[in-house]
């Protein structure tokens, strides 16, 4: 009865069949939505490459389908054999470009500088402000999320006129640093408490003062929690369109004014659209895959308790 | 310690009387009261002082960010104030919300934030079925991971172009030609009132899906394997294991993806801005980006920023009856 042992019996041989069947089910369903996904990046990284007529038909696949040209990039001044000339695209588009990197970067730095130091207290110390606890500030805090931008907008909008700050990369700083702020603070809370109080304790007991223990001791070990609130921050406000389409017009205006600016704009040149989406989004899509842990990571954070 | 107390307080009248003339004096006296109050805090209540320092600063700066432009906002709400005119400010009393009350298009953005936000249930079940997905034993997760993410990391802005503009073009985008095959004859995306919605509705999950997906992912993580585990043992199938185990245990986690994806759906502008810019008849018009419209075509901005009170205090009420719900939901299995 050696074959017994050798082949399988039937319920083995329909659970391996049902378990296969499973498998690719599974991986069918990843990979149509990995293809969803990735398709419409693919999309526009390719038409940046065409000419109107591989537009109009719809071509697909390069060098298959039709042979790239460098025209989209060429529109833009970012081509090979434009990069040296000059070009007062390339000038507008690094302008815009260099706004909001600054615009993103600094607004974020900010909020982590100003979120960490809030959370950090909130979740050591108890304080009592007037008729305010502990959670009550949280509450203040978080209840940021909650308020739409449309009504900052518009008092913003006079304020900022009358203080001079409209058009100013300032402003837009000092703005973006309030709407993600509440986002850092949620999630350097979730980070700090979950740091044990015996180390600051340890490091009290040495002499240090609280903000000492605080910058030397805390502060290394929630570095990957406050890493993560920086890079999600930086995601939001390099993306911001609302309040940059309001309150810039000439000076401060960032990327996403321009594509935006240029998508209303008759006639539209589809590879030059194409070029400019791409160079907007393409630091993202290098700090996603390469910084894509940090980002799950900032917001799983708030989801566990 | 008194005297840092009167002269703060002066400071602060200082600030605050300097007339709306002027603004910038302002600004800089309310930095300088803010600095002058921390540094007294640490002066005058030492050890205590040095604490509060850790909240103080973000808590000014939300102060003077979030709650005088409120309490200006209400101020300006009640004026008809149109930017562009030499008029300059004139106090109508009533007058806005009475024209709100008869804006249909107002009511007509309300109504579709209504379906704008139920939308997020069918995103739910798709974010918690990929996250299955991405939990289960799997080859290339991480990859898998990287190019679910990937949606939520582009600008808006780009995304209504490369989607709502190219791919969706009538003639030759890749989706309207497979939509095309599919035996949809004539597919424009954005002619009829709820296809344009439905699309909006479609593009606006792709981005935001992964965000669920995420949370929920870190939710099932979470779970315990032996449990799992234990209930295969007890015989269950998959189907009725992930109803009576996982799903209740990832209702916490449920609920807070869901809250927070409507706090975000309720901010919804960007692509309705610039796909539709709320058309066919204000059909996929979002309360922000009907107000944006509203500001940018009359500039009056007294209208415009009573529509957001409004919208507002809509928002608070109905969160707060949200969450209680949330909360009591939630309560009787724990």
């Amino acid at each position: 009865m050696s074959t017994q042992i050798f082949h399988d019996g039937e319920a083995d041989r329909t659970f391996r069949a049902k378990w296969w069947s499973g498998r690719l089910l599974i991986y069918a369903v990843l990979i149509l939505w990995a293809a969803i996904c990735l398709f419409p990046i693919y999309w526009t990284a390719t038409t940046s490459f065409k000419m109107a007529p591989d537009v109009m038909k719809g071509n697909m696949v390069p060098f298959l389908d039709y042979t790239p040209k460098w025209l989209g990039w060429k529109s833009l001044g970012l081509s090979p054999d434009t990069i040296w000339t000059e070009s007062t695209v390339r000038e507008e588009f690094l302008r815009r470009f260099w706004n909001s990197t600054v615009t993103a970067l600094a607004s974020s730095a900010l909020a982590v500088a100003l979120g960490s130091c809030a959370a950090y207290g909130l979740s050591r110390f108890s304080y009592r402000f007037g008729f305010m606890k502990n959670s009550d500030i949280s509450f203040f805090f978080l209840s940021q999320l909650i308020l739409p931008p449309v009504v900052l907008a518009l008092p913003f909008l006079v304020l900022y006129k009358a203080l001079g700050l409209l058009d100013t990369t300032i402003g837009l700083i000092l703005l973006y640093t309030l709407t993600v702020l509440p986002i850092v603070i949620w999630i350097m809370r979730d980070q700090f408490a979950g740091i044990p109080t015996e180390l600051e304790e340890a490091a009290l007991v040495d002499g240090l003062s609280i903000w000492g223990a605080f910058l030397t001791i805390v502060m290394p070990v929630a570095l990957p929690g406050m890493v993560a609130a920086f890079i999600l921050s930086l995601v939001l406000t390099w993306n911001e369109y609302f309040f940059a389409a309001l309150l810039t017009s000439t000076n401060a205006k960032t990327l996403p004014v321009m594509v935006a600016s240029q998508t209303g704009s008759q006639g539209i040149s589809w590879w030059s659209m194409a070029a400019l989406s791409f160079a907007a989004i393409l630091p993202l899509i290098v700090i996603g895959i390469v910084l894509e842990r940090y980002i799950i990571k900032g917001m799983a954070a708030g989801a566990v308790k | 310690m008194a005297l840092v107390a009167v002269l703060q307080i002066l400071q602060s009248a200082g600030a605050r009387d300097f007339g709306f003339e002027t603004w910038r004096p302002t600004l800089y006296a309310y930095a300088l009261w803010s600095v002058c109050l921390c540094a007294g805090q640490v002066i005058t209540r030492g050890e205590q002082g040095k604490r509060v320092l850790f909240v103080l600063p973000a808590a000014l700066f939300v102060l003077s960010m979030v709650v005088f432009p409120l309490i200006f906002g209400l101020g300006i709400a009640f004026s008809n104030w149109n930017l562009s005119s030499p008029d300059g400010r004139q106090f109508n009393g009533l007058g806005n919300l009475r024209q709100m009350w008869a804006d249909p298009f107002y009511w007509n953005a309300l109504k579709n934030m209504v379906w704008y936000v139920l939308a997020i249930l069918p995103e739910y079940a798709v974010a918690f079925g990929l996250a299955l997905l991405l939990n289960a034993e799997i080859r290339g997760r991480k990859f898998f991971r990287v190019a679910f993410l990937l949606p939520l990391m582009l600008s808006p802005v780009a995304v209504s172009w490369m989607i709502g503009k190219s791919m969706m073009e009538v003639r030759f985008g890749p989706l309207a030609r497979l939509a095309r095959e599919l035996g949809w004859q004539s597919p424009s995306f954005f002619g009829s009132p709820e296809i344009a919605r439905a699309t909006m509705m479609l593009m606006d999950a792709w981005t935001f899906i992964p965000f669920m997906m995420i949370m929920i992912l870190a939710g099932l993580q979470a779970i315990p394997k032996e449990l799992q585990e234990a209930a295969r043992v007890d015989g269950g199938s998959g189907w009725r294991s992930f109803w009576e185990v996982t799903f209740p245990l990832m209702l916490p986690v449920s609920i807070t993806a869901i809250l927070i994806r409507v706090i975000f759906k309720l901010k919804l502008a960007d692509i309705v801005i610039n796909v539709t810019s709320g058309g066919p008849g204000g059909a996929t018009d979002t309360v922000t980006s009907f107000i944006f419209r509203e500001y940018r075509d009359r500039s009056n901005v007294g209208y415009g920023t009573l529509l957001a009170m409004v919208y507002l205090v809509i928002i608070v009420i109905a969160m707060t009856i949200l969450m209680k719900l949330a909360d009591r939901w939630m309560r009787p299995r724990y």
